[in-house]
Parts: C-alpha cells; structure tokens; sequence
C-alpha cells in the first residue's frame, strides 16, 4: 500500500465515506464535513500507522498535504 | 403537581434488543446468560455472562455517530431511539426543551478506558486518542441521547452503582412531578464485560465462578456464591398525565413513588439488617399514598451474591412487615440477565411495568436448593398470572446506594 492509500484508508474509515470520496486534492475539513475530533483522531490514526508525531494540524488541509507531510517526516 | 405516566420503553439485553424479544424472554424464564466470549476469563475463574448478543450499532444509528461512542453509550442511545420511537413523541409537536435526558452507568466507558490506557503504556503518552475522554466519560450516554433524539431539556447522569438507572428513573420522576420537564428519556446503560471490568468484581470475590450456564446466576438459592455481570440498556420516556393525554399516547403504567437512601455502613456490603434498603421502600410508598398490603410485586435486587439476597430479603420484612411480606411475589430477574450494574434499574423498572400491565409475575430462575433465611415467595421457576396493581422495583448499589421506584398498573380513565 502506498503512504496515500493508508491515509485514504484512515479518513474512509473516520468519516465513514467512500474511497473515490477521498482523493489527494480532496480538502476534509470542508469536502468531507470532519469536525474537530475527526481531525485530531485521524491525525493520531495516522501517527500510529506510520509511528511519526504530526507536531500542528496547522496548513494541512487536503489529502495531499497530509501525505506529503508523513513522506517528509519518513525521509528524516 | 403533575401525574407522571410511561410512555415509551427501549431495550438492549442478554434476553434481546428490543423490548418485545426482553420481556418475552422474562416471562418464559429463559436464561440470556451464556459462556463468556469476549475474552478468556479463565485466569480470574470466570467462566459465563450476561452478554448482549448479535447487537450492531449501525443499524441503530449512523455509523459514523456509533464509532464515535463506546459500548455503553451505543446501548444507551439504541435503546432511547427505540422507547423514543414507541413513544410516538414528535418534536415537531412537543417543544423539545421540555424534552430532557437521566441517563446513568454505573462505570461507563470502560473499554475505551482500558483500551487507551494500554495504548499509553504500549505507545507513549502523546498517542492517546483524541475521542478517549468523549467516549470514557460516564455522563456521555446522555449527552449522546440527546444528540441522537433532539432532546433539549434537562440532561444529566447519575452515578449510584447498581442503582444508577433506578436513582435517574427516580430523579427523572420528581423532575415531571415538579413541572421542571414534560417528559424525560430515564435509565441507564452498561459495557464493562472487559477484561478490567470483571477482573476488578472477580478481585472482590463478587462474581459467580460457576462455569454452567444454567447454575450460574441463582438468586435466592442457598449456593449461590456471586452475581453473573450482565450488559445492556433500559430506556423508560416518563412523561406528565397532562402531555399523555393531550397528544392520545398510549400508556403503559404510571409511576407513583421513589425513595433514595444511603446505608452509612460500608463500601460494598449492604447493612445486614437491611435498614437503608427498607427506609428506601417505605419512602417510595409514602409518596405513592399506599400501605404494604397494596403492594403485589417487587422486582427485588436479588443479585445472587450471599450477602445482597438475605439482606435485601430482611430489608422487604422490615418495611412491609412480616406479614405482608410474605404476600408480595418477589422475583429477581438478574436470574436470567445477569447483573447489569448502571443498567440493572432500568431493565427491571421495564420488567415491572410490563408486569403490572399483563398480570404477570415473573419467575426467579435457578433456585435449586432453597435457603431457610430467604423465607419469602420468590416465584421459583415460572411465571405466574394475576391481577396486579402496584410494583416495586428495588436496586442497591455500591457505596450504600439504595434507589427504589413505585410503579401502578394503568387503568383507561372512563
């Protein structure tokens, strides 16, 4: 599984959406109604899947972005 | 002062999870309780329980409300949404901040709780779960009722014990009586078949280690050694005559009394002599306007622990009197349920109602040998027709809580 399915899977899983619901230009604050706990759950979904700490949720606001931000935190 | 009626009833049980499959089960004497399945009991000598069986929150609920909720709350809203249903309350009609929620546990949210806390050892203490503390925390099956429902009157959770569901039916009661509501969603609701949960009764040597099924739960019985932990939920919507009557609902008794008491004694044993429980019972009579001899039934804690059943049986003499008491059919329903501990009130006050409605006294299942100082009727076996006209309904809890709610039957007003 790539770093965007495992995060895909993650966010289908919380919100309860389909998997062509959650692409990587897709924003889930506003496309997919998470509120603030779905946020922070899938942030510590994530952080247990990869074993990285996701220190702000600050500038992430799309798929992309949280994949970008674990491939980063896994080069280092 | 207002009357105040039943309206509604939802159910999750070991018995089944809605009230019809529940109070079948009752009054046929089957037994829900089974071998445990969730976990392996054996290093504790635990061997059966009370489990709810074949339940799917998601076809109670949505289900991304249900993965946001531990076991206890889902019971909890399944069975609201089911006595909400059969209420046929429509907030469209009622003002929903007439509406109001008293909904305890006895524990709460244990499995999130014992999840977590393993997390926290296993991971760290930055990996905890952000829904930890929403789903652990023992008032949030009546926040998430209220989600669930609309309900905006009054919402709190009372935490007795064991008596956790009978203290809110209570409080919910006083809370129409005294016009601060015109209907309430009232019980409890429990989930601690866990490894944490039962290992903590199997400590106090509260729990049965009987490995049948059928020889488990024996209330009454001269070896019973320990209660059979039960799960589940019992919703009851309590609602004013006023409202009943004005919107045609159907009614299924009323509830005329409730006595709340504190032993002062110990943190887990009951007084022997039963006092606390009894002051409890004659409080609950008072305030229904009705002496011993009215009463017909007592839905009776009866826990099958050794201390409970000849306490709560001293407890029943010292406030009906002798005489009467050895009148009034006593059953302990926990024989077929298991102890649902926060939930326990609420299931048996549904227990009492429906029995008061039919002319049915249920049975005490598994008493095979009886014991010489529980001397009363205890309906051994099977049920029993007759016509009834008020119930008690009694739960004791740990800490020396003592809850009991007086129930009579409906009769149509001409």
């Amino acid at each position: 599984m790539t770093t965007f399915e495992k995060i895909q899977e993650i966010i289908v899983d919380q919100l309860d959406k389909e998997e062509s619901e959650v692409q990587r230009s897709t924003n889930f604050r506003e496309e997919l109604e998470a509120d603030s706990l779905d946020l922070f759950q899938i942030i510590n979904d994530i952080e247990d899947e990869f074993d990285i700490k996701i220190e702000s949720e600050e500038g992430l606001t799309t798929v992309d972005d949280l994949v970008k931000y674990v491939e980063t935190q896994l080069e280092a | 002062m207002e009357r105040v009626v039943i309206t509604g009833l939802g159910a999750i049980t070991p018995l089944g999870n809605s009230v019809e499959e529940f109070w079948e089960g009752i009054k046929t004497g089957t037994n829900g309780i089974a071998p445990l399945t969730k976990f392996d009991g054996e290093a504790i000598n635990v061997h059966v329980a009370g489990e709810v069986k074949g339940f799917e929150a998601k076809s109670f609920m949505d289900r991304k409300l249900a993965k946001r909720m531990d076991p206890f709350s889902q019971y909890g809203v399944a069975a609201a949404l089911e006595a909400m249903k059969d209420s046929g309350i429509n907030l469209e009609e009622m003002n929903p901040e007439r509406l109001g929620v008293m909904v305890g546990s006895g524990i709460g949210g244990l499995n999130a709780m014992q999840d977590q806390i393993i997390k926290m050892h296993e991971k760290g203490l930055d990996r905890v779960a952000p829904f930890f503390v929403p789903m652990a925390i023992g008032n949030m099956v009546a926040g998430n009722i209220s989600i669930a429902t609309g309900a905006k009157g009054p919402n709190l959770s009372i935490v007795t014990a064991c008596a956790s569901g009978n203290n809110s039916i209570g409080e919910a009661f006083r809370t129409i009586k005294h016009g601060y509501a015109d209907a309430m969603l009232a019980g409890g609701s429990e989930a601690s078949i866990n490894e944490i949960g039962m290992s903590g009764f199997a400590a106090l040597n509260a729990l049965s280690t009987s490995e049948d099924p059928d020889a488990a739960s024996t209330p009454f019985d001269k070896n019973r050694h320990g209660f059979v932990m039960g799960e589940g939920a019992g919703i009851l919507v309590l609602e004013s005559l006023t409202s009943a009557l004005n919107r045609n609902a159907k009614i299924y008794g009323e509830i005329t009394g409730y006595g709340a008491t504190g032993d002062s004694f110990h943190m887990t044993a009951p007084s022997p002599d039963g006092s606390g429980a009894a002051r409890a019972m004659k409080l609950a009579m008072e305030e229904s306007g009705i002496s011993s001899e009215e009463v017909n039934y007592i839905n009776a804690h009866g826990t099958s622990t050794p201390a409970n059943d000849v306490s709560e049986t001293e407890a029943i003499k010292l406030a009906l009197g002798e005489d009467a008491a050895k009148q009034v059919g006593i059953s302990s329903t926990k024989s077929m349920t298991g102890h649902l501990l926060g939930g326990a009130g609420a299931i048996e006050a549904i227990v009492t109602v429906k029995a008061l409605q039919e002319g049915i006294l249920p049975p005490t299942i598994n008493i095979k040998t009886p014991d010489e100082a529980c001397d009363l009727d205890y309906i051994k076996d099977t049920a029993r027709e007759m016509e009834l006209t008020y119930g008690l309904n009694n739960s004791l809890g740990f800490g020396g809580h003592n809850a009991v709610t007086c129930f009579k039957k409906w009769e149509e007003q001409a």
